[in-house]
């Protein structure tokens, strides 16, 4: 182990990263369309993203029209719900969230929070939002074309995704599988990115262990990403294969409408195991990174330092490998080897040790901190609460035991809402809040947004935590009617009625939000650079909103980790990571 | 799913051995000022441009290594009939091999600022590439005309499936190779494309080293190790 010593003298010349050609726009289309500016990229990858997930956010009000008030609405039939299912868990796990936490946030908040100037490839990250782009307008596309789109369920299973008994097996499968192809290229072109500006572009003094969480969480995150999506690369491939050119894979022998199908002796566990290979960092994926931006949250605005960083560094990591050997505990119920489920569950269970560490440092940074209740502060409390009930119900779902009962019933369905669904929202709401004053130069609307947390909190919340109930009644999952059942009493029906009109109700405060985005950008309270007096580096630019280069004649020299909060002797409740040190020392010489 | 298991093994074992430097039980919250980090000085950091390929050469060994997988837990079902490996396999590994040497040949070249042994190692290397795909071409047309269609079984489609995937990073390597040789045709100096070089060399012997484990898969030499493999978890 080489000692590495660190002096306090701060009078070290500024580093300038000379192999790092800074990219310089010509024109307007340059600048805004296509635009090598990570700043730029993260804003159009936000905007994509959100647009295509207010799609999904749609379809799940039709889904729950239909659940809570069955029979109701003509125009949903059976095949159309299966559809809605399908777009709606697809965009929100791939094309939404994974796409919104690395790029958008990753592609705003590396580069500033390390000190870079920029993406180390900057072509390179912006190849990979346009053919990002095209894989949301291809996958938007299936809702037009002859079929529509694909109702095989987003885990888009074999046999049955694509067989002719399935919605948009003509071209909606087909479709989804080239987009979904199309994203994983263009999500590595963006992760190789995310990945080498942390190693490389860090600025003097930027340690690994000066990073702020956030970028741990969305860097770990790319790595997994970077390792899991060639799992549903090759599993969609192979699938397409088995669609188009009637090869077997996966495509067991079987009847179909009477006939033998050209298929044969081809495996559905396997794509499973594929898919679930994948499937399982998915979660994580999404979750690290939401990690990372709760942890900054809460440190921000409780003036305090985090509790325990090196344990939530540690932790990240150790979700991270953990991930990668957890997938078959989607899979308890598929037919495979019994020994396997024994060997996931303890996997499973072990992986909740890490997480708890989290959560603990989370709620122990809180104590006796000076809690400032501000909206993004609101939403990190929350994403705290949400993401305790989804991980304890995981507990529950690890176990073989009790999987076994609960799978395919509403159980999972609020579990996996409440943990990747929820509470990654929450923390994109919160980061959301916590950082438009960067990207705009102005402050959301208060009023607006103490709305729609309150709205949205307690609004899902309504609509998930009674889930478990209907599931725990055994409530079918993927069922477009439930219908007269034996098992079914009549007060589940009323439960579903009142959990539809809370969806109803979440989703209006959604637009209440997109209002607020468009309106306070023009509108806002004028923010200043650094409006919740936060120590890491992405508040200390010297312009606001950050221009290009990020950092003005010199970059910046870091001399602190990013979470002096509350320093005694400080002189104010926070010093920046790029602050020297014996400027600190003269103000609290002389308060 | 074990080859991935065992390849992701070796991925967290250069991470961790990665991690390990990075004084990761650092008490960041004591530690004031600038850190002046040694071994910084000592060695000159690595390029962004080669850290960013090695990154990529992880995500291309995983995307083969779950073909792998895919392959050796799909071979188990019974109605895998393994077909005849066509003889040209062997001249195209033979190229592939002059590919990478020619490639090696400029890398070391552009050490040594030889800009004509750049040109004739890098137009060589290209040449001998672009004959590699061609013969898996061939191979290809051999192979339907004796009847191994795509569909007909799941060892034909494997093999079809692998040979393309390679066979479209060969291609993905030569658009690397063109966009360095026509930096060099508009007059480049050989210190402006010797990072090129090197990274073209660097993913050449990698996509050869993938092809000489695709090979001894699909000619059947691993299938012992395969057998291993499986057992391990089974």
């Amino acid at each position: 182990m080489v000692d590495v010593p660190f002096d306090t003298i701060a009078g070290i010349p500024a580093a300038e990263a000379p192999d790092v050609e800074l990219y310089h726009p010509k024109s307007w289309w340059t600048r805004y369309v296509f635009s090598q500016d990570a700043k730029v990229i993260a804003i159009q990858y936000s905007i994509t993203a959100m647009s295509i997930g207010m799609v999904a956010l749609v379809l799940s009000w039709l889904m729950r029209l239909q659940l809570g008030f069955p029979g109701t609405f003509s125009f949903i039939d059976a095949n159309q719900y299966l559809q809605f299912i399908t777009m709606h868990g697809m965009i929100m796990v791939i094309y939404l969230l994974t796409a919104l936490f690395l790029g958008g946030f990753g592609n705003y908040l590396i580069p500033l929070m390390v000190g870079a100037r920029d993406m180390v490839f900057p072509y390179v990250n912006m190849l990979s939002y346009w053919v990002y782009l095209l894989a949301v307008l291809v996958l938007a596309s299936t809702f037009f074309v002859p079929g529509g789109p694909t109702g095989a369920g987003w885990t888009l299973y074999p046999p049955q995704a694509i067989l002719s008994g399935t919605p948009g097996q003509d071209w909606g499968i087909i479709l989804m599988l080239a987009s979904l192809i199309l994203f994983i290229i263009g999500f590595t072109m963006g992760g190789l990115n995310y990945v080498v500006t942390v190693l490389q572009a860090r600025t003097r003094g930027m340690t690994l262990m000066r990073l702020p969480l956030t970028v741990w969480g969305i860097f770990t995150a790319t790595v997994m990403a970077l390792l899991a999506f060639p799992a549903l690369l090759v599993a969609s491939v192979m699938l397409l294969l088995d669609r188009l050119l009637g090869t077997s894979f996966f495509m067991p022998t079987l009847v179909e409408m009477g006939e033998l199908t050209k298929y044969g002796g081809g495996s559905p566990i396997l794509f499973q195991h594929l898919f679930w290979f994948f499937g399982h960092p998915e979660v994580y994926i999404v979750a690290l990174p939401a990690f990372g931006i709760i942890s900054d949250l809460i440190s921000t605005h409780a003036r305090k330092n985090i509790f325990g960083y090196r344990m939530m560094v540690w932790a990240i990591v150790a979700i991270g490998a953990l991930s990668f050997v957890v997938w078959a505990h989607h899979m308890y119920v598929s037919g495979m080897n019994p020994y396997f489920g024994f060997f996931f569950a303890t996997t499973t269970l072990i992986i909740a040790i890490p997480t708890a560490i989290k959560v603990y440092n989370w709620v122990l940074t809180l104590w006796r901190g000076d809690i400032h209740l501000t909206i993004p502060m609101l939403f990190a409390l929350a994403f705290i609460i949400t993401f305790v009930n989804g991980g304890l119900t995981g507990l529950f779902l690890g176990n073989v035991v009790v999987d076994v009962p609960l799978s395919d019933t509403m159980f999972v369905v609020a579990h996996f809402h409440m943990v990747m669904g929820i509470a990654p929202i929450m923390a994109v709401f919160g980061g959301i809040y916590h950082w438009y004053p960067k990207v705009t130069g102005r402050m959301l609307n208060e009023a607006l947004g103490r709305f729609h947390f309150w709205v949205t909190f307690l609004g899902a919340y309504a609509v998930f935590f009674p889930m478990h109930y209907l599931g725990l009644l055994g409530v079918p999952r993927r069922y477009h009617d439930i219908g007269e059942t034996a098992f079914i009493p009549a007060s589940a029906h009323d439960l579903n009625a009142f959990m539809s009109v809370a969806a109803l109700i979440v989703g209006f405060a959604q637009l209440v939000f997109i209002f607020n985005l468009i309106w306070s950008l023009f509108k806002g309270k004028e923010a200043g650079g650094n409006p919740w007096g936060a120590a890491s580096l992405e508040w200390q630019t010297p312009e606001t909103p950050p221009g290009h280069g990020n950092w003005g004649k010199e970059l910046p020299i870091v001399y602190r980790w990013a979470y002096d909060y509350s320093v005694p002797g400080a002189g104010r409740d926070f010093v920046p990571q790029n602050e020297p040190p014996a400027r600190l020392s003269a103000q609290g010489a002389h308060p | 799913m074990s080859v991935i298991v065992l390849f992701m093994v070796g991925i967290a074992a250069i991470a961790g051995w990665w991690l390990s430097q990075q004084r990761l039980t650092a008490k960041p919250w004591l530690e004031e000022g600038v850190s002046v980090d040694l071994r910084e000085e000592s060695t000159a950091s690595p390029q962004a441009a080669k850290i960013g390929l090695g990154v990529f050469l992880a995500v291309v060994g995983s995307l083969f290594a779950l073909f792998i997988s895919a392959y050796s837990m799909r071979m188990n079902m019974v109605d895998w009939r393994t077909l005849p490996v066509p003889a040209l396999l062997w001249f195209n590994t033979g190229v592939l091999v002059l590919s990478s040497v020619a490639l090696q040949w400029a890398y070391i070249a552009a050490r040594r600022d030889d800009m004509d042994g750049i040109i004739l190692g890098l137009l060589s290397g290209g040449a001998f590439a672009v004959t590699f795909l061609v013969g898996q071409l061939l191979a290809w047309r051999q192979l339907n005309a004796a009847g191994y269609f795509v569909a007909s079984n799941p060892a034909n489609s494997f093999f079809y499936l692998i040979t393309a995937a390679h066979g479209l990073h060969v291609m993905g390597g030569l658009v690397a190779l063109g966009r360095t040789a026509a930096k060099l045709w508009r007059g480049a100096e050989v210190k402006q494309v010797r990072a090129s070089v090197e990274l073209c060399a660097i993913y050449w012997h990698f996509l050869l080293l993938v092809w000489l484990v695709l090979l001894g898969l699909l000619t059947g030499w691993t299938d012992n190790f395969v057998d291993i493999c499986r057992q391990l978890l089974s």
